[in-house]
């Protein structure tokens, strides 16, 4: 009995979310194209990079220097500049992130063996790219300086050997797929969650469904299945572009990261539920959900790392469903995540899932006081 | 003779691949109200927003106020009030706000506004409500307000798209007052409506029909045309029901609609027929029948002139069980039924059983709690105090028992418009827990009785009206439910839809069905075995439609209307309460 | 309209926009949730800048192997415990720390090996092991940087005392305009954009497709206004809504957070009023061609947060994009607005480079109204 009811309410449901065609691309489509646009967009990497140089030099040592630029991969252009002026100017209107002023003095101070200088001007508006900028020109610097100080007999250097685990070559797709995949089933997800009862609500049949025999939890349960069958189907393609389109290796197993994307769904819907109990409109549950879904994003450890937030604000993250998720995405896609790391990471997911759902279930009911 | 106030040539609207919305309509609008009648679909809002020139026609040609339509409008669009289905109103603004709002639109010169604001608001009644949100005022004041914002500038021709929906008998008559002293000024009403007894009173009337131009005239024109051939049978007493449905199938009987204790009909025309209708209908309608002439209403003529009513057989109720007679039980019952809001009380102890096979009306103003008492008693709302039972299970402590034995239709027929017909119908038989062969059975059956195959593909919110609403009955139905309630079940809806409506339910209440009903419109209020008036929370009055009709009888009004009685018992409760 | 310019056609103008300015100025008012869109979100955008989202890596927690307990082997160690950019767990063997970088407790590990003092004697170029954690490859990136700072520091400064030889050459850094290098200083300039994107696009798009589902179009549609007063009627509050959400930011970044502010106001408010030009050009146009709430705000995420948020060059390089992607970015209004917004902050004025970018969002805008004005025509269908 109380499953033919379940039955025909989780079979509605979907059939609400898929019967149209343009509702149907809308879920399919837009998810897909932002996978494939924001993963090669979303990227930390710096490449393409355009260089102004003052060469007041223009001795042997400085020309190689500039070739050794040119001649490095992610440097796109380098452009030589008469002035100071021209080298501020190309700065202040971002023409190049990085400017190089070689001195009069430096091919004449190298070959003399006297320390050489080189300034590097970066530009700060962009912080985090121009740090990245600064490390690769230092390397090149200090790599000629090397050469000319091995030939010059001094000690040698210290060799830094650096090894990339689980992402050698840093291919920065290999973190944003994954990132994405759990993200985007938030977005789906929420939005699609908290509009089911605000839209019932809006459109009347709402009091349809409370005089039928469907009871509290059933209704609850047949509005969190199907976001949530959406949600694995959403998932699946996710997981297949990553390793397809985009070659991220899957290296643990997929049976553990299905496990505990089915806590993470339940969460996500469960949150969407309580937005949509508390949402008298439909305007008001897209607002909810969007006021949820910005915090969740930037306090899950998507694009900068939890442990970089102050301390204070560390804490909050506690209640983030993201968060877990996406440690759990990234684990089992590029590291094989031990099964105990897997569990440790689901049950917050479960306790999340549980308490969105019973004060969900609790706003629900007290609004028909 | 003066240019009318709209022409209109041979004007044809289509919109998709369906047959057109208008086909080939020519008339004209003059001075006073002309009334624009006609069931669902017929094309009555597509006519009105061509007026407004907001839609141009596909063929042919509107002249408002003598420019054509397809020109520049907004002289013209200065020179109307407007006021569409809901009102047009910001609700988020108050009374006043809104009244500035279209005086700025609408181009009112300050040095006037004053003085205009005053004459509207005290015409209107809304003076101390100005500073009021007009998201918060009841349906009447919306409508009031609604109408005061298309009079800021005085039009020239005032289009008004049913303006009466959804709105209480009082609020109508006091509308219907302020349009009348528009209309002596020489403004040109235009009013769209599904009330006959409206469109009666109005000057002229036009009546569409899937698109087409039935009649245009004085209302008395057309209702001439079933002269001496309205009765009405009494002495049927009870079993009026199982009459009428009786009677509707005999020859030569256009159409018939229960009017408290007595059976209205309209016969065919021609003498012979007319006599042989007669003979049989009495003869239908057994011992102690009596057959008497009557004076014809708008609504015989409407009802005659779209081919006569529905008939009267229900196969719904043909296909259902008779309930065994339960004793005297009542199936639905209110005890001391009270709901406060933080001081408000909306509804303060409302006690009443409805024993089995009966209808029972809630009726009353908008607001004054009727939709409270029926809410509580389908338990969509938690009383404050007392109890409501339905089928004999408290409604709180086996809330899932009682769902079981009810079923539901509201006012804007709540049903999935993005779903077909077929999975609408599967989703309400699995929400009520049919399944396997049964569930098949009632599905099938739906589909039948309700002519429902055709457009199983169809999403419900495509459907036409009268489709939706045979939908919205079998969902409620389906699961063949002891108690049927209905909320404002055919607000909106057209006389002939009406009839087929109520000869389900009457076939339904006929095999032991309880039903409550809430409505606005007093010829549906005929059809209940009992009344409750609600008015300010508390039940004024409880009886059958005549006691009521003959408490409220004086020696000026003999034979008051069911407006006329729900009237005067408001007035007399508002004396009591302020003395 | 047409061109019927007398006075009296004029000061009616005036008074229909007036009434429907002032009307939609009072819903803003009314609505909580157009509050919640102006000023609350920005306030926990902004704040979420300011605090929680940094790209600046402040101590990374690594674990340090170190083989041997040479001098020299301790003194390099011992550098890197003192590195500010590190938070260093001591270990003797790399094993210890294999599970805690999968489990991503540690984001690296830095092996001093046993043979480092041999080499280092032998003058043959020793090896120093940095294992990093590359799933999360910007860390990792910073990991490997910093290690080879400190180490070559270390070399330097051993060099220097051995004093055998001169150093190669010595690099000397400037970061302009953001000497400090806090990441803070140029998000938050980019959450302004971000607001304001939210209350051009979206919630202007919202409150359109609202007129129209409850009816209210329909009445308005019926007066004398004509279709150029809508839209204005639209804008101007809107416009107004949202460059008080953008001052609301600018105080909290500059206030709270400290940003400096180098340029000028003109310059501010120039700049954000060219970028509200296609920003509510865009919620205009979705509005008129979906008619409903749920749709325009899922076209608006789509078209305009979103866009906003990650091809706008606020969080990632453009310039590191591929081709596509990187034209795709030259549509995006916000694209414009946000260099030249941190440059107002963090280097002042620089009309050479503002200039064009008003001129293009300007441009942009103007596309943006005519596409709304030509399907918000007068009639219905």
């Amino acid at each position: 009995m109380w499953w033919t009811r379940l039955k025909a309410l989780i079979v509605k449901e979907l059939l609400a979310l898929l019967r149209d065609p343009k509702a149907r691309l809308i879920l399919v489509g837009p998810p897909l194209v932002q996978l494939l646009v924001f993963s090669y967009a979303a990227t930390l990497d710096v490449t393409n990079i355009d260089l102004v140089v003052l060469d007041r030099d223009a001795g042997a040592a400085s020309r190689e220097l500039v070739q050794r630029l040119e001649g490095a991969p992610d440097f796109r252009r380098v452009v030589p500049v008469e002035s100071e002026a021209a080298l501020a100017a190309a700065i202040d209107r971002q023409e190049a992130i990085a400017a190089i002023s070689i001195g009069p003095t430096f091919s004449r101070d190298i070959a003399a063996g006297v320390p050489a200088k080189v300034q590097v001007i970066l530009d700060g508006r962009r912080s985090n790219a121009s740090q990245i900028v600064a490390g690769y020109i230092s390397r090149i610097i200090q790599g000629l300086g090397a050469e000319i100080a091995v030939s010059g007999r001094a000690p040698p250097p210290v060799d830094v050997v650096a090894r990339n685990w689980f992402n050698p070559n840093l291919i920065y797709q290999w973190f944003m797929v994954p990132n994405l995949v759990a993200s985007i089933a938030l977005l789906i997800g929420l939005i699609v969650t908290a509009l089911s009862i605000a839209r019932e609500r809006e459109l009347g049949t709402f009091d349809q469904l409370m005089v039928s025999p469907l009871r509290t939890h059933e209704i609850l349960i047949g509005k969190v299945i199907p976001p949530m069958l959406v949600g694995t189907v959403h998932l699946t393609l996710y997981v297949l572009a990553a390793v397809v389109v985009f070659g991220v290796p899957l290296r643990g197993s997929i049976g553990l990261l299905y496990g505990s994307a089915l806590f993470y769904l339940l969460s996500v819907a469960g949150l969407g539920l309580f937005i949509s109990a508390l949402a008298a409109t439909q305007q008001q549950a897209i607002l909810g959900a969007f006021l949820l879904l910005v915090p969740a994003t930037l306090l899950s450890g998507f694009a900068t790392p939890i442990e970089n937030m102050p301390a204070w604000l560390q804490p909050v993250t506690i209640v983030n469903p993201l968060r877990y998720f996406l440690v759990i995405v990234r684990g089992v896609f590029l590291k094989d995540l031990p099964v105990a790391e897997v569990v440790a990471q689901t049950l917050p997911l479960a306790l999340i899932a549980a308490a969105a759902l019973m004060s969900a279930a609790w706003l629900f009911r007290r609004r028909l006081e | 003779m003066a240019e009318p106030v709209v022409r209109i040539e041979n004007v044809t609207m289509r919109f998709g691949p369906q047959a057109p919305a208008l086909r080939g309509v020519s008339c004209v609008v003059e001075g006073g109200i002309t009334g624009l009648v006609g069931p669902d679909g017929a094309g009555k809002t597509t006519l009105i927003r061509l007026m407004t020139g907001l839609l141009l026609p596909d063929e042919g040609r509107l002249s408002v106020l003598g420019l054509d339509t397809r020109g520049d409008m907004a002289p013209v669009q200065a020179a109307i009030g407007y006021m569409p289905q809901r009102f047009g109103l910001y609700e988020d603004l108050s009374v006043a706000e809104n009244l500035d709002l279209y005086a700025d639109l609408r181009g009112l010169a300050s040095s006037e506004r004053a003085e205009v604001f005053e004459r509207l608001l005290s015409f209107t009644d809304l003076r101390r409500f100005t500073g009021r949100l007009a998201g918060r005022l009841s349906g009447g004041m919306k409508q009031k307000l609604g109408l005061a914002c298309a009079l800021l500038t005085k039009p020239r021709l005032l289009l008004l798209d049913e303006p009466s929906v959804g709105v209480d008998p009082v609020s109508r008559r006091d509308l219907w007052a302020m349009v009348r002293e528009l209309a002596g000024d020489g403004i040109g009403v235009l009013w769209s409506t599904a009330y006959l007894d409206e469109a009666e009173a109005c000057d002229r009337v036009l009546l569409l029909n899937a698109g087409e131009l039935l009649f245009s005239g004085p209302p008395a024109d057309l209702t001439r045309q079933v002269d001496g051939r309205v009765f009405r049978l009494t002495g049927v007493g009870r079993g009026r029901r199982a009459v009428l449905a009786e009677v509707l199938g005999g020859r030569g009987i256009v159409d018939g609609v229960i009017q408290g204790e007595a059976i209205r009909l309209v016969v065919a025309e021609g003498a012979q027929e007319r006599d042989a209708a007669i003979t049989e209908a009495r003869s239908r309608a057994g011992v102690g029948a009596e057959v008497r002439p009557t004076p014809p209403r708008f609504e015989d003529a409407f009802i005659d002139m779209l081919g006569g009513g529905p008939g009267g057989r229900s196969q719904l109720a043909e296909a259902s069980p008779m309930r065994a007679a339960g004793g005297d039980e009542a199936v639905i019952e209110a005890r001391g039924l009270t709901k406060r809001f933080g001081d408000f009380t909306a509804a303060d102890d409302i006690s009443f059983s409805i024993p089995r096979g009966q209808i029972f009306g809630l009726l009353g103003p908008n607001g004054a709690g009727k939709s409270t008492t029926f809410k509580m008693l389908c338990g969509l709302l938690k009383p404050t105090s007392g109890e409501g039972r339905v089928a004999g299970f408290d409604l709180r402590r086996e809330s899932a028992e009682a769902r079981n034995q009810l079923g539901y239709m509201a006012q804007k027929f709540s049903l999935y418009g993005d779903l077909s017909v077929d999975q609408n119908l599967a989703f309400f038989a699995g929400a009520y827990g049919l399944a396997g062969p049964r569930r098949r059975e009632r599905i099938a059956l739906m589909k039948e009785v309700f002519a429902l195959s055709p457009q199983s593909g169809i999403s419900a919110k495509d459907l036409p009206l009268g489709f939706k609403q045979r939908l919205a009955l079998a969902c409620a139905v389906m699961h063949d439910p002891a108690a049927l309630f209905l909320d404002e079940p055919t607000s909106g809806v057209d006389p002939v839809t009406r009839r087929e409506f109520w000869t389900h339910i009457n076939g339904l209440v006929e095999k032991g069905v309880t039903v409550l009903v809430t409505t606005h419109f007093m010829d549906e209020a005929e059809y209940c075995d009992r009344i409750a008036l609600i008015y300010r929370g508390r039940a004024i009055a409880l009886g059958s439609p005549d006691a009521l009709r003959a408490s409220v009888a004086c020696p000026e009004r003999p034979d008051p209307t069911m407006e006329d009685a729900f009237i005067a018992l408001i007035e007399r409760s508002r004396l009591v309460e302020a003395a | 309209m047409t061109s019927k310019g007398n006075s009296t056609d004029r000061t009616g103008r005036l008074r229909r926009l007036g009434a429907l300015v002032r009307k939609e100025a009072l819903q803003i008012v009314r609505d909580p949730s157009s509050i919640l869109i102006a000023f609350v979100l920005p306030f926990i955008l902004i704040f979420l800048f300011g605090y929680g989202v940094s790209l600046d890596t402040t101590r990374t927690r690594i674990g340090l192997v170190v083989e041997e307990t040479t001098p020299s082997a301790q003194d390099l160690a011992a550098s890197f415990r003192a590195s500010r950019y590190f938070d260093v767990i001591d270990g003797h063997d790399r094993r210890e720390f294999e599970e805690a970088l999968v489990l991503g407790r540690v984001r690296g590990i830095v092996v001093i090996p046993s043979t480092f003092a041999t080499d280092l004697a032998g003058r043959r170029p020793a090896a120093i092991q940095v294992l990093v954690d590359g799933a999360e490859p910007n860390t990792a990136s910073f990991v490997q940087n910093y290690a080879r700072g400190v180490v070559a520091t270390w070399a330097a400064v051993r060099a220097s005392e051995t004093a055998s030889a001169p150093v190669g050459i010595a690099v000397e850094q400037r970061f302009w305009f953001n000497p400090e290098l806090a990441s803070r200083y140029f998000l938050v300039p980019g959450a302004i954009a971000i607001v304001m994107t939210l209350v051009g696009t979206l919630l202007t798009s919202l409150v359109i497709a609202r007129e129209w589902e409850r009816g209210t179009m329909e009445a308005l549609m019926a007066t004398p206004v004509s279709a150029a007063e809508l839209l204005m009627g639209k804008i101007l509050p809107y416009f107004v809504l949202a460059l008080a959400a953008m001052t609301l930011c600018v105080g909290l970044a500059v206030f709270l957070f400290g940003v400096p502010f180098r340029g000028s106001l003109v310059a501010l408010y120039g700049l954000s009023a060219a970028f509200l030009m296609p920003a509510l050009g865009q919620g205009l146009l979705i509005s008129a061609v979906t008619k409903n709430q749920f749709l325009a705000s899922q076209l608006a995420l789509m078209s305009g947060f979103l866009p906003a948020f990650l091809l706008s060059g606020f969080l990632f390089e453009i310039n590191s994009m591929p081709g596509p992607i990187r034209w795709l970015t030259l549509i995006v209004p916000a694209r414009y607005l946000i260099p030249s917004l941190q440059s107002v902050f963090l280097a002042g004025d620089i009309w050479s480079m503002f200039l064009p970018a008003i001129a293009v969002m300007a441009g942009m805008g103007l596309v943006l109204f005519a596409l709304a004005a030509r399907n918000t025509a007068k009639r219905i269908a």
